[in-house]
């Protein structure tokens, strides 16, 4: 048999399907673990990141501090926080939180300070409290970069949740190590694809999620722009025609 | 009215942005506050809603020290237009009109019809509403922050360089609606410019401010052009200083002279009498009725038996009583006569605008009449 469809038996193979560690159940903890990840570094790092935004104050220094999350290698923090926590899912967490709120931080930070000088001016000159021009004018017109980070974080979450399996839990990782373990290429080449899939998934998912967000007016004004660049013909349609 | 007394800005780097200015802004008048780069206009328009704070000094609006209030409240009571306008691009043009209504607290239908109102009065077009900012053109987006800035009726506004950012003739149309808009509005309105043209133009009244933020001049722009307190003002009011002045005056202002006048069945000996007594060798031409029909010179009329029989030549330019003294000087150069023929209703002739008119319309002492 060649590999392709010694893969593809791999993937129809009923009991590839069934019980705890089959594949539906192994989706469900990586989703559970890039959702909860993705959320903790988002209700992290937005508010903090927003304040910078709209204050400009500290902001560069806090996407550096931010940025050593993402020197840092996942796996040497997973083993780091392992040693010090013991075996729980918290160093898990610790990772892959380290490695979502960078995006966040830097994407949110920069949009907030991009919103023009002068539509702040205006707010305020209008008399919007601080408050009123940050939920009203700053946030929604820095949107799309808002979005764009937590996409970014989202897609890194997913693929690095596969290190959950390094500590024995589960998640689609599980595959890669125990493919490896056992020199079991279609598992292993089977959980790679299946988490390349769910990160394709939630890239366009967010994608959708933001072309419904995002404001019209900023949509249409943006519609050449880079970010609708990268998403797929069918949602670039969904977003201009929105 | 706004009142500025001895009113500083020294930034914290040491530079004096405005420096012990004090002033009255009437009600119901335009005040453009014009200079060099550097003068402290703009600081001084931002020092009225609280968007800087004064070092030293007091700003009264309506007799209340402003900084006794709240700034967001203020600031909600007084209409606020900039260069780059500011419109929010998430907003449609009928959202970032309402603004401040919603602010406020005005309901929905309260401001939907006032919307619906500026839309009209600064003259958006009606399907403009739903459209965003970046759709349309930058007299359009101008348009949106003057009718933004009205939205709920603030008796002052503040306007810094609102017709900066457009090309010179939607400028001139916006400058001109705006002064027709202003007399039903009756706004007392701080204006900032770096425009002297633009600050004649508009200015009820022109505080001239110089490097530093000292005040200069604060007078009509009349008074301003006639006797100008210093070099400074007389430099930063440029070379032509007569001419502004005339473009100031209209032409009712002067009384015209009725000039050489025939009909056209006059004979030609009674033309060149005529032409004689006013030391001229040509004739203004009406008819019956008294409408304009031209002029005729006395030599072309040799030959003829009446004025009807000859050459009648078009002035090269009718003045009206509405137009500018400066209007009626051009008219007088590009025509071989040296004058100007004005005409009222119907093309009917009210007389000539000649150069000894302007002359003496010049070396009369400033009017106090801005209007």
């Amino acid at each position: 048999m060649t590999f392709l469809s010694e893969l593809l038996a791999w993937f129809t193979d009923p009991l590839n399907w069934q019980g705890t560690s089959g594949i539906p159940i192994r989706t469900w903890e990586h989703i559970q673990y890039s959702v909860a990840a993705t959320l903790i570094a988002a209700l992290i790092a937005l508010p903090i990141s927003l304040y910078l935004g709209h204050t400009g104050r500290g902001g560069l220094l806090a996407i550096n501090i931010a940025n050593i999350g993402r020197a840092i290698p996942s796996l040497g923090l997973i083993i780091m926080a392992f040693i010090l926590l013991g075996l729980n899912i918290v160093p898990v967490m610790i990772a892959l939180v380290a490695l979502a709120i960078p995006p966040i931080v830097t994407n949110t930070y920069i949009g907030i300070r991009n919103v023009n000088r002068e539509v702040r001016d205006a707010a305020g000159g209008m008399g919007m409290t601080g408050w009123q021009i940050l939920t009203r004018v700053e946030i929604p017109v820095a949107l799309p970069l808002i979005m764009a980070g937590l996409r970014t974080s989202a897609v890194q979450v997913v693929a690095t949740a596969t290190l959950a399996a390094y500590l024995s839990f589960g998640g689609l990782g599980r595959f890669l190590f125990d493919g490896l373990a056992l020199q079991d290429y279609e598992q292993l080449t089977g959980g790679a694809l299946l988490i390349a899939a769910l990160s394709l998934i939630t890239e366009f998912a967010l994608a959708r999620v933001q072309a419904v967000i995002v404001p019209k007016g900023l949509a249409k004004r943006n519609a050449t722009a880079a970010v609708d660049a990268k998403m797929s013909g069918r949602a670039g349609v969904a977003s201009s025609g929105a | 009215m706004i009142t500025f007394n001895s009113v500083s800005k020294r930034f914290a780097d040491g530079t004096t942005a405005v420096d012990s200015l004090s002033l009255e802004v009437p009600d119901g008048e335009i005040a453009v506050f014009v200079g060099p780069s550097g003068c402290g206009k703009t600081t001084t328009l931002r020092m009225v809603n609280r968007m800087i704070e004064p070092t030293d000094g007091v700003i009264e609006v309506d007799g209340k020290n402003i900084l006794k209030e709240d700034p967001a409240e203020l600031r909600r009571r007084i209409g606020y237009v900039i260069q780059q306008i500011g419109l929010f691009p998430h907003r449609t043009i009928r959202e970032n009109i309402g603004t401040v209504p919603g602010l406020v607290g005005w309901d929905k239908k309260r401001t939907q019809e006032r919307v619906d109102e500026l839309i009209e009065v600064v003259g958006l077009q009606e399907d403009s509403g739903d459209r965003y900012p970046h759709e349309l053109s930058g007299g359009q987006q101008q348009r949106v922050g003057v009718a933004r800035a009205l939205a709920v009726d603030p008796p002052i506004m503040l306007m810094d360089e609102p017709f900066g950012a457009v090309d010179p003739i939607v400028r001139t149309r916006l400058q001109e609606e705006f002064l027709r808009l202003q007399q039903e509005v009756q706004k007392t309105i701080v204006f900032v410019t770096h425009d002297i043209d633009e600050a004649i133009k508009m200015g009820d009244r022109i505080a001239l401010l110089s490097q530093g933020g000292h005040l200069e001049q604060y007078a009509t722009p009349e008074e301003m052009l006639a006797s100008p307190a210093n070099e400074f003002v007389a430099d930063f009011l440029g070379g032509e200083r007569g001419l502004k002045q005339l473009a100031l005056i209209s032409v009712s202002d002067v009384d015209a002279q009725s000039g050489p006048v025939v009909t056209l069945e006059d004979t030609r000996a009674h033309a060149s009498e005529v032409a004689g007594d006013a030391n001229t060798d040509w004739v203004v031409v009406v008819d019956d009725a008294r409408h304009l029909r031209g002029w005729v010179s006395i030599e072309e009329l040799n030959g003829q038996r009446n004025v009807g029989e000859g050459n009648i030549h078009a002035f090269s330019a009718e003045v009206k009583s509405g137009d500018s003294l400066r209007t009626a000087l051009n008219a007088m150069v590009t025509s071989r006569t040296g004058v100007a023929a004005r005409v009222g209703e119907g093309g009917i002739y009210e007389g000539i605008v000649t150069h000894r008119l302007i002359n003496e319309e010049l070396s009369k002492p400033a009017q106090h009449t801005p209007d």
